[in-house]
């Protein structure tokens, strides 16, 4: 299961709306909670500047911005616990591609975009033998709290 | 040594939840096996099925990516750090649009490349990169044959060809993409018709020219990958350069009697020709195939390896021959292999590269202009085949000297000559008659030229006079009876 913020769910849906017709992604920042559930307090957003450079290598997030992201996750005390992705006009279910290059435990976002929108926002884990994702629960915690 | 490598987060639960974990090992892919042998259930996550670290995973060796050093052989040392760093797919739609781009296969194609189709490193994504791929041959020969047979075969979608020559009788003993029928036709030509008859579903392009510093750029952006199978030095070096310049991998092979050499090139990912040998030898050190023979299989060898490196390219395969040198010895049936360095002050593929542009490579190998290098010198005095003919026609007193080896006595000679092979002759320069013209030849003028400054170097006084053209127009303008190797 994976808790998530309603202010990140908003922020993931802004950030595919204005990178449509392209994908979007960014990381999603946390903590790992005993029980194997996790918790998304913030959203990281990744620059889509290189949408040329990315296509080319199928790669959305480098390791280097991955590792800028953990650093500013360390800095605010926090995990990155998985990612988030956009699937423009097609459907919020992970491909045989985004299986073969996941690791478990992490949650997988997707939220698909576009015309034909259905909005679906929904989240995927990688079973430990990798043979396939599963859909993980997704509740969406009201941001009444101060940080 | 003891390294440490720090386990992401997802990746805990198959460490009993440790996030560093110590470690002995010499280089970075070790430290990865022992840990791997250490915590079974990581392994999955790092490896693919056939034991290469997936593509998504990244490993840093203090910081920094050891794909820009030497891969997994990166050397580590006492205390340093591994992260191991995830990149993070992109969906669905990036993966459709690139298969897209791929040619598609006929049923026709599917069933010619089966063999490839069913191994999963080909797999029809693997083929489809191969159809959409590009080659440039330079040169049609010992080495070309077999990596252009090999290649069209294979099924690379477009196969370019450079070559200026003929078919000659001496190249059928090792050439084989050419038959007896091609005796005297454009090498393009009769390996195209080759190519074609091997593979119709694919592209060939003819180039009929010399490989030069005009024509080398131009020529090597219109392909992804450039395959070297010249056979002298100047070609090699403008090969190499122009490579280095428009940033594509030169698939490198030579040969020399029973000696082979292979290697990848690529200056992105390693070594240069250059970083290997920054300086060409001096003119002459080296003999051509011409001059020294070769045996007919030993391209056959070399040739396939390049074509196997070049395939692999094309799929993505690790393990190229990219920093390594592989050495061959037919006679002995040997394999070695040299791993290379990229040399940081390498002229053309360093930091701050000295050669920017293609240059004059006859001139940087010391073929051109000798007359500057080599001031006054007495000056080699010649005879052409049909004059020597004439003066002994005439009954000229004089004495021929064959310089070449014994066994190329065995295969020809002018009547009336003695041998003294070209390493002997200052030594037994007193069974050399010193009141008459000497007339000195081997089999095409190089090495004559050389015994005749031995000779005057170890203080011969006769005169002496260089055959031009050697027993080769001694057979083309005298005596076609003479037979010519």
């Amino acid at each position: 299961m994976v808790a998530i913020l309603d202010k990140c769910i908003d922020e993931i849906r802004r950030h595919g709306a204005s990178d449509y017709p392209y994908e979007c992604c960014g990381l999603l920042l946390g903590s790992f909670e005993p029980g194997g559930s996790k918790a998304v307090t913030e959203t990281y957003a990744i620059s889509n500047a290189r949408e040329e450079e990315a296509k080319r290598n199928r790669f959305l997030i480098t390791p280097e911005e991955l590792l800028r992201g953990e650093r500013y996750a360390r800095d605010k005390n926090l995990e990155v616990v998985g990612f988030y992705h956009s699937h423009p006009d097609s459907p919020a279910v992970p491909s045989q591609y985004d299986l073969e290059h996941a690791w478990p435990v992490y949650s997988y976002i997707i939220v698909n975009t576009g015309n034909d929108k259905t909005g679906d926002l929904r989240s995927w884990i990688q079973r430990a033998d990798r043979s396939q994702f599963d859909e993980e629960p997704v509740e969406v915690m009201l941001c009444n709290l101060s940080s | 040594m003891p390294v440490t490598i720090s386990i992401p987060a997802p990746l805990r639960q198959f460490t009993g939840g440790q996030s560093q974990i110590e470690v002995q090992a010499t280089t970075a892919g070790e430290a990865l096996e022992s840990l791997t042998a250490l915590h079974t259930g990581l392994r999955r996550h790092l490896f693919n099925d056939q034991n290469a670290l997936r593509n998504f995973v990244n490993v840093y060796l203090n910081d920094e990516d050891i794909r820009h050093a030497s891969g997994t052989s990166t050397p580590v040392k006492d205390g340093d750090t591994i992260l191991i760093v995830p990149s993070i797919a992109g969906g669905s739609v990036m993966e459709t649009e690139i298969a897209e781009g791929l040619p598609e296969l006929s049923n026709e194609e599917i069933m010619r490349y089966s063999r490839h189709l069913i191994m999963p490193e080909v797999g029809m994504q693997g083929q489809r990169r191969m159809k959409a791929s590009s080659v440039l041959m330079i040169g049609t020969g010992g080495l070309g044959a077999p990596v252009g047979m090999y290649l069209a075969a294979a099924g690379v979608g477009r196969i370019g060809i450079v070559d200026f020559d003929v078919v000659e009788q001496s190249n059928l003993q090792r050439q084989i993409i050419h038959g007896t029928k091609d005796l005297g036709r454009r090498k393009i030509e009769s390996a195209r018709d080759r190519l074609r008859d091997i593979n119709p579903h694919i592209e060939i392009e003819t180039h009929e020219s010399r490989l030069t510093s005009l024509n080398a750029l131009q020529l090597f952006r219109n392909y992804d990958i450039i395959v070297d199978g010249t056979d002298n030095f100047p070609t090699r070096y403008l090969v190499n350069d122009a490579c280095v310049l428009t940033g594509k991998p030169n698939i490198y092979g030579s040969i020399f009697r029973f000696e082979g050499q292979a290697s990848v090139f690529w200056a992105e990912r390693g070594a240069c020709y250059r970083c290997l040998y920054p300086e060409p030898p001096p003119p002459g050190l080296v003999p051509s195939c011409a001059e020294g023979g070769v045996l007919g299989v030993l391209p056959g060898i070399v040739g396939a390896i390049q074509a196997n490196e070049t395939i692999k390219l094309i799929l993505g395969a690790q393990d190229l021959l990219v920093n390594r040198l592989l050495l061959f010895d037919a006679w002995q049936m040997k394999f070695r292999e040299f791993k290379l360095r990229k040399d940081p002050k390498c002229p053309v593929c360093g930091p701050e590269p000295t050669i920017t542009k293609l240059i004059d490579y006859e001139e940087f190998c010391g073929l051109r202009a000798q007359p500057s290098a080599h001031p006054p010198q007495s000056k080699l005095e010649e005879i052409t085949a049909t004059e020597l003919n004439a003066r002994r026609l005439r009954g000229e007193p004089l004495q021929i000297i064959d310089v070449r080896e014994p066994h190329e006595f065995d295969i020809a000679r002018i009547p009336g000559t003695k041998l003294i092979p070209l390493g002997q002759v200052a030594t037994r320069m007193n069974e050399i008659d010193d009141s008459v013209d000497t007339v000195v030849h081997c089999k095409g003028g190089v090495r004559s030229a050389k015994a005749i400054e031995a000779l005057k170097r170890a203080g011969f006084t006769g005169r002496l006079i260089n055959l031009k053209g050697g027993i080769t127009a001694w057979s083309e303008e005298v005596d076609p009876r003479v037979a010519k190797y």
